[in-house]
């Protein structure tokens, strides 16, 4: 489990309209890699062409290269299901499935593509997902209630629970915790903070503290005004990033100065 | 100013609003209570009065039973495809020709029952014909397809399906309605988990939009149960049989537009007495499809 995702002079468009320019990065395996940057710069958009989620909405697409250990996830014959079902992602709002129980939303990747598996094994899985999500003690009386009687971050963690239930190389975080109060954020960048030991994390966020607290690297995207692509301004550690950053907009963004 | 003092607008709106729920409750009680009283002599009549001479309910039970069989025949052939056409207009075609589609869609739904009918007696019968004759060949030992067939097609089989047709716009609309209504974060989160885009509709949409595809088949379960015209052209009626390819069965909807103009007295009674157990099934297959629908609310999606 968990791979490095090398992305080459990746250019994302929505429909005519370029939204993020030439980015090439490295990101490293077992590790966190922080997104920062003001609203609207392409992290988000950038991000979403890592697990193929991008292509979803009508008219977007991609050019350029991204590399899973070294395979094209936009190689000819690569199906997004296949990358999708690799590089799990975690969305901005907590979105558990409201029709499913909790045990049943853990199980939903699982049971895609009409995989069969045992009761005994799925018990085994759900308490190992939730156990890993550190929600099993919270929920473990309730496997059978839905999952959205849940507070925001318990179904954020849920849905953590249910991408890592796959076994995926990658995860992805699109600002996890922006909905969510202070102890739920925290009770999700510590799980952060575990899984890192098994997966590649990558993880959007706005909350510039969060990105210092959580990850090892962190890439500053930045556009320079309205109507023009986002760039991958700086990529570097992410102590080097806060304290010593070689770019003046760096500097200016992480010391609060604009975005 | 006084605390209880509410604004002009608010007062004038809770009134309106008040008195047109009111007036709804007291359009559906006075019909009720209109077709209670004039049915009221059909029920006490003596049974020898009663057309067919062995009372109300034996001149009744047949064509609430045809009335069930035809609704039924038109459920069981147009939500399958309606939800297909459905789920194909909201997730599969290219945007521009599901706008098309939509709009051809909600066309079918204005045109009247009669052109419907028509058609069902000049075209659908005469084409359907010479495959009953088949089905009474070689299905015939299924008491529904049991022969002699109809020469002419109008069967109770044809008006199944002429209702079908009638009532497939509506439901194929709604339900396209409520599947767009799938909210995206749903969809991209099955997405995400690696699902196929018609995994990702069994997980997110179909489930989120049951309730109001029930909703939706029950509205066109209502109109195949009161359709007259259709059913009245395309149906020989006659006496109950279990076979859907001869001549034969009614439903109340067409017993009561084949009579009514010549009725009167207890006649008139009579079909009164028909119209109002139609108030009542259709009340009772909304009764149930309300129970389905709040039976799981947990589970509904209503409360994401």
């Amino acid at each position: 489990m968990s791979k490095r995702i090398d992305v080459q002079d990746l250019n994302v468009f929505y429909g005519d309209f370029k939204a993020v320019e030439d980015v090439t990065i490295r990101v490293e395996a077992r590790s966190v890699t922080a997104f920062i940057g003001p609203s609207g710069c392409g992290k988000s958009t950038f991000l979403r062409t890592l697990n193929r989620m991008h292509e979803v909405i009508p008219g977007a697409r991609v050019e350029g290269q991204v590399l899973l250990d070294g395979d094209d996830l936009y190689g000819a014959g690569v199906d997004p299901v296949t990358v999708r079902s690799q590089i799990g992602m975690v969305f901005q709002r907590p979105n558990p499935f409201p029709t499913m129980s909790i045990r049943d939303n853990v199980l939903a990747g699982v049971k895609l593509n009409n995989k069969r598996i045992s009761r005994a094994e799925s018990d085994a899985l759900v308490e190992r997902s939730l156990r890993g999500a550190n929600l099993w003690k919270e929920v473990k009386d309730r496997l059978d209630k839905p999952g959205s009687g849940l507070s925001g971050g318990q179904q954020q963690r849920l849905c953590i629970a249910r991408a890592i239930a796959v076994e995926p190389e990658v995860i992805l975080m699109d600002e996890p915790c922006s909905a969510l109060d202070p102890i739920s954020t925290l009770a999700v960048e510590d799980l952060i903070d575990e899984l890192k030991d098994n997966y590649t994390v990558v993880i959007v966020t706005h909350n510039m503290q969060q990105a210092a607290r959580v990850s090892e690297k962190t890439a500053f995207f930045n556009i320079a005004g309205t109507g023009d692509p986002g760039r991958l301004i700086e990529y570097s550690d992410t102590t080097e990033i806060f304290n010593n950053p070689r770019e003046k907009s760096t500097e200016d963004y992480v010391s609060g100065r604009f975005g | 100013m006084s605390k209880q003092t509410s604004r002009a607008g608010d007062r004038i709106f809770s009134t309106t609003a008040l008195m047109a729920g009111v007036l709804i409750l007291v359009v559906l009680f006075s019909v009720a209570v209109f077709l209670l009283i004039q049915a009221l002599p059909a029920f006490f009549a003596d049974p020898s009065e009663i057309t067919g001479g062995e009372g109300f309910w034996s001149y009744i039970w047949p064509i609430i039973v045809g009335t069930v069989i035809a609704a039924a025949i038109a459920l069981i052939l147009a939500t399958p495809v309606a939800l297909g056409v459905a789920l194909f207009i909201s997730h599969y075609a290219p945007r521009r020709l599901s706008q098309g589609l939509g709009y051809v869609i909600d066309l079918l739904a204005a045109i009247p029952s009669v052109i419907y009918g028509v058609w069902g007696i000049t075209f659908l019968a005469v084409q359907l014909e010479p495959m009953y004759e088949w089905l009474a060949e070689y299905a015939g030992w299924i008491p529904i397809f049991a022969g002699p067939a109809s020469a002419t097609g109008k069967t109770m089989l044809t008006a199944g399906i002429v209702l079908a047709v009638m009532i497939l716009p509506i439901i194929t609309s709604i339900s396209r309605e409520i599947f767009l209504q799938t909210p995206k974060l749903h969809e991209e989160a099955a997405l995400a988990l690696g699902a196929t885009r018609w995994e990702m509709i069994r997980m997110t949409v179909i489930p989120f939009g049951r309730p109001g595809v029930i909703s939706a088949v029950m509205l066109g379960l209502g109109r195949a149960l009161g359709e007259t015209m259709a059913v009245a052209l395309v149906l020989s009626t006659g006496p109950l049989i279990l076979s859907l390819i001869q001549t034969g069965n009614s439903t109340i909807a067409a017993e009561i537009a084949l009579n009514y103009p010549e009725a009167y007295g207890l006649r008139l009674a009579e079909l009164i007495a028909a119209g109002l157990l139609l108030f009542i099934i259709t009340l009772a297959v909304n009764m149930v499809a309300r129970w389905v629908i709040t039976r799981n609310k947990d589970f509904s999606g209503a409360n994401a």
